[in-house]
């Protein structure tokens, strides 16, 4: 018999260890908690799924989770037509270029804390540019009292902080598209809109799947911006996944119930984002079938 | 349907100074209504260049482009009604090939069943029309060439129909095909064609007159015999033609002509020769033959080389410091590496040219071309 060669495992043996130390082993932790019902450091009982059962039953949990997926839909809703339409609107050469990209990446280099106290501040009726403009022109606004327009004042911090990202990823996408074919287009007569629907919107269809997984996932994932703006509020207009789970395992210390949510939450992450991946791949790539199949 | 006038030189950089500085020399010339023209020349001596001027993708910094008469220099492509073929072929993605072929009559607002009926003609002159239904994305790029192709031809009011080195992607079978299918498609629709390639067969083949280009000029103008039999240029010589045609330095030595030392005699021109002193003799290989000791017009050679190229032999001998290229008949006695050979090399078919590269005189029958 052939002997088999076993080093093969002694290479692989960091990279287990890597995964295992940042990722499995906090992951089993939280498993570990997710089963148990932690009384005292010494003292812990095994409930089976009961922490399951009683997470899916609140209500609280429920509205945050509709809370957070409306969130997440406005947040593509908005960011990724949005960004296309910078990225089209962004001049392609030359100095002028340049400072555009920079002045549009600016937003992307401001850490999530400062991103919520920048807005905290500009929303202020009495001191905040936006704040006093709105109150100025007789609106009545406030971030802390009124719901919807909390939750709105959210949205808006999400797409000035993260549109600029998806105008960067399809800036790339538009540079890519040969100029043969906006020569060809020409000399076709296409209109703008036909250039646009048959030519770029096509050949970005590639970064905007990126970009779709990538802003999915992080607004899905929010936490730091509501934190600081409205801490959840008010009442719990603006309370998302992440900050409703805080509360229970930092706040309450409810760590069973917490994980028990964690564990749900991450499955929904890696669900919706399989379910997304696999949509667009088969938008992209029906093309091809249906010309081979046809 | 338009004759394209050209009166024009190029730079794409500002105020260029030296001939360097121009991606097009000054240069002046005509396309005859429903002509077939080829572009001919090595990469980077302007062709591409001059094809996207006629269409109207580059505005030319000096000079005017007019059809019919008409100044168009300023005018877009769509103005001018241009049809543009690219070296690689471009399609519309998310289009059926039905959808690709109709999108230059959809965008002109062409009514619908004149689109299907068009669509369907090239289709067929294509050989397309089995996959009319299928998405353009998935198919070869012989295909999808084929489908830029009829983007080009499927409009039949176009000024004139522009191919930049178009059978690039494709098979050299399949080349060799839809070149033909070209020739047929210009007979058949009468559309003004012009052609960009640097292969001369496709450039011979496919066109009536071709341009001969190099380093931003236009050298010669011309069918393929002219272009074969009188190169106006020792470019055009050395370029058409495999191998290329033999050149020698001679000079007049008083009643004849003399090359690496050994006079030999000429039949006419004597009078342009005398005048010129010096000057390059150039002949084709095909002309260079076998010759008696005695001969007048030849000059000795040795043998360096020999190939057999299947359908003839190609020799190569040295006389003197110049290597001399002759395509013999398979069926001649080819003689062997370091025979002593007589090569005749001045008769009807030999040129010379001038200080400047350009012919100054040829010994055959004035045919004359255009310049």
């Amino acid at each position: 018999m052939k002997p088999v060669n076993q080093k093969a495992w002694l290479l692989v043996l960091p990279v287990v260890l890597c995964v295992a130390f940042s990722a499995i082993l906090p992951l089993m932790t939280v498993v570990n908690y997710s089963v148990q019902d932690i009384i005292s450091p010494e003292r812990r009982v095994f409930v089976g799924t009961e922490w399951f059962k009683a997470v899916m039953r609140d209500d609280d949990l429920q509205g945050a989770l509709l809370r957070q997926l409306g969130f997440s839909l406005s947040v593509l809703l908005v960011e990724i037509p949005l960004g296309i339409a910078l990225a089209l609107a962004m001049p392609a050469k030359g100095w002028k270029s340049s400072a555009v990209l920079v002045l549009v990446a600016i937003s992307l280099l401001i850490p999530w804390n400062v991103v919520g106290t920048i807005w905290q501040i500009y929303g202020r009726t009495d001191i905040g540019l936006m704040g006093a403009t709105l109150a100025a022109l007789g609106i009545e606004y406030s971030y802390t009292g009124n719901a919807t327009q909390a939750w709105l004042t959210v949205l808006l911090m999400d797409v000035w902080h993260w549109t600029p990202l998806v105008a960067l990823l399809c800036f790339a996408g538009l540079r890519a598209i040969p100029q043969a074919y906006y020569q060809a287009a020409s000399i076709d007569g296409a209109s703008k809109f036909a250039v646009f629907r048959y030519i770029q919107l096509p050949k970005l269809r590639g970064v905007l799947m990126i970009a779709v997984l990538l802003r999915f996932m992080d607004s899905f994932m929010i936490y730091t911006e509501p934190f600081v703006l409205t801490g959840g509020g008010p009442g719990n207009a603006t309370t998302f996944l992440s900050q409703y789970l805080t509360q229970k395992a930092v706040g309450q210390f409810d760590l069973g119930p917490a994980a028990a949510f964690s564990l749900i939450y991450f499955l929904i992450i890696l669900l919706l984002c399989f379910i997304l991946y696999n949509w667009m791949q088969r938008v992209g790539t029906a093309d091809k079938t249906e010309a081979t199949h046809g | 349907m338009a004759r394209i006038a050209l009166d024009l030189a190029h730079a794409y950089r500002p105020n260029p100074r030296r001939d360097e500085d121009y991606a097009l020399l000054p240069l002046k010339m005509s396309f005859e209504d429903g002509g077939a023209y080829a572009l001919l020349g090595p990469s980077g001596c302007g062709k591409t260049t001059l094809l996207n001027i006629v269409s109207g993708l580059v505005t030319p910094s000096q000079g005017a482009v007019s059809y019919d008469g008409r100044d168009v220099t300023k005018l877009s492509p769509q103005q001018r009604n241009i049809a543009q073929v690219f070296q690689f072929p471009v399609i519309y993605d998310t289009m059926t090939v039905a959808e690709n072929l109709a999108f230059p009559l959809k965008n002109r607002g062409v009514p619908a069943d004149r689109i299907r009926q068009r669509v369907g003609k090239i289709a067929e002159m294509l050989e397309l029309s089995g996959q009319l239904d299928l998405r353009a994305a998935g198919l070869a790029a012989d295909a999808k060439q084929k489908i830029s192709l009829g983007r080009g031809l499927v409009r039949e009011d176009v000024s004139a129909v522009l191919f930049d080195e178009p059978l690039t992607v494709i098979d050299p079978h399949l080349k060799w095909q839809l070149r033909r299918k070209l020739k047929q498609i210009h007979h058949e629709l009468k559309l003004t064609l012009i052609y960009v390639t640097h292969d001369q067969v496709e450039a011979l083949t496919f066109a009536q007159e071709v341009v001969v280009m190099t380093r931003g000029r236009a050298v010669q103008v011309g069918s393929a015999s002219e272009l074969y039999e009188r190169p106006r240029h020792t470019f055009v010589g050395n370029f058409i033609g495999s191998p290329g045609m033999n050149f020698m330095p001679a000079r007049w030595n008083g009643s004849g002509i003399e090359v690496a030392g050994y006079a030999l005699q000429i039949a006419s021109e004597a009078a342009v020769l005398a005048a010129a002193g010096e000057f390059t003799l150039g002949v084709r290989p095909e002309y260079v033959s076998l010759a008696g000791a005695d001969d007048p017009t030849a000059l000795p050679a040795e043998v360096v080389q020999r190939q057999d190229v299947g359908t003839y032999w190609l020799l190569t001998a040295r006389c003197g410091d110049v290597l001399l290229r002759a395509r013999l008949d398979p069926d001649s006695a080819v003689p062997g590496i370091g025979a002593q050979v007589w090569l005749k090399v001045t008769g009807a078919h030999t040129c010379y040219y001038g200080r400047n590269d350009e012919l100054i005189a040829s010994a055959g029958p004035a045919t004359e071309g255009r310049p």
